[in-house]
């Protein structure tokens, strides 16, 4: 799913002014505010939807090669968080929805989750 | 060194409590990983459990350090610091178990992850510790990796 349609579905907005943002495609996505649990527990192309609107989100997301993070419930980043992301090449994007809306929608579209055996397997290795 | 093309060493200082510089240890060591010629998986591996030591450090030591060794056959990965040393280190190592203030969990860290994540992405994992001393934790990525899969 591109972030072009995820912009749509979930009524956010992108903070960047790269162009190529939009054509950037996620395969699953994770909806978290505990940046442990992200570390933890996802996988590479991830979109992570979170309400942890802090340059940690950003690292954390470089760091485990997530492609884009939607800030839900109208979480806007500050200038900093902006910035790194920028830098990190990352794009932001915001929406009012809630969390379980924003994952709703998205998972109605075919998005879907980190697996549970991924989980699963994660917890046994 | 002869006949080694990854050979790159790194050390960066890390400060407790400097919340707003967390990660920038692990990026600049995925930056050196990302100019060589490894595998993105390795590299995803590497940074992560990184990044949760270097988290560890700013969330309960004073100072420390991150120090890296690579070469052709792996990358080697040091991280210690001048803290408070773990007094249960099984119990530390159970997901899910952490000391963390309610403060650093505001943050988005202090879930009980961070030790068993960086076992679980690492090929080699060494915990020492001496309570009022400070912890060490010694990483291995073997580059050409020979991991079992587990279903």
């Amino acid at each position: 799913m591109t972030i072009r349609s995820i912009l749509d579905i979930i009524d956010a907005v992108l903070l960047s002014d790269k162009e190529r943002h939009l054509d950037i495609e996620v395969t699953v996505a994770c909806g978290a505010d505990l940046m442990s649990d992200v570390l933890a527990y996802s996988e590479s192309g991830l979109l992570l939807l979170t309400g942890l609107n802090k340059p940690q989100t950003v690292r954390t997301a470089e760091l485990s090669d997530i492609k884009a993070i939607a800030f839900v419930r109208g979480k806007v980043p500050d200038t900093a968080t902006i910035k790194l992301a920028d830098e990190k090449d990352i794009p932001l994007l915001v929406t009012g929805l809630s969390m379980f809306e924003a994952c709703g929608r998205l998972y109605q579209h075919g998005l879907r989750g980190v697996s549970t055996l991924c989980i699963l397997n994660a917890r046994k290795r | 060194m002869p006949e080694n093309d990854n050979f790159e060493t790194g050390l960066f200082f890390l400060t407790g409590g400097d919340f707003d510089r967390a990660g920038e240890a692990s990026s600049e060591l995925r930056k050196v990983l990302l100019s060589k010629d490894i595998s993105l998986d390795i590299i995803r591996r590497a940074s992560i459990a990184a990044f949760e030591a270097e988290i560890n450090v700013i969330v309960y030591a004073t100072a420390g350090m991150l120090r890296f060794t690579l070469d052709d056959k792996c990358l080697h990965v040091v991280v210690e610091d001048m803290g408070p040393g773990i007094e249960d280190i099984n119990l530390a190592m159970q997901e899910g178990y952490s000391t963390a203030s309610e403060e650093v969990r505001a943050m988005g860290w202090g879930a009980g992850m961070g030790l068993p994540n960086m076992k679980k992405n690492a090929d080699e994992f060494l915990l020492l510790s001496d309570v009022g001393i400070g912890t060490t934790v010694e990483l291995v990525f073997y580059l050409k990796p020979k991991r079992i899969k587990t279903l």
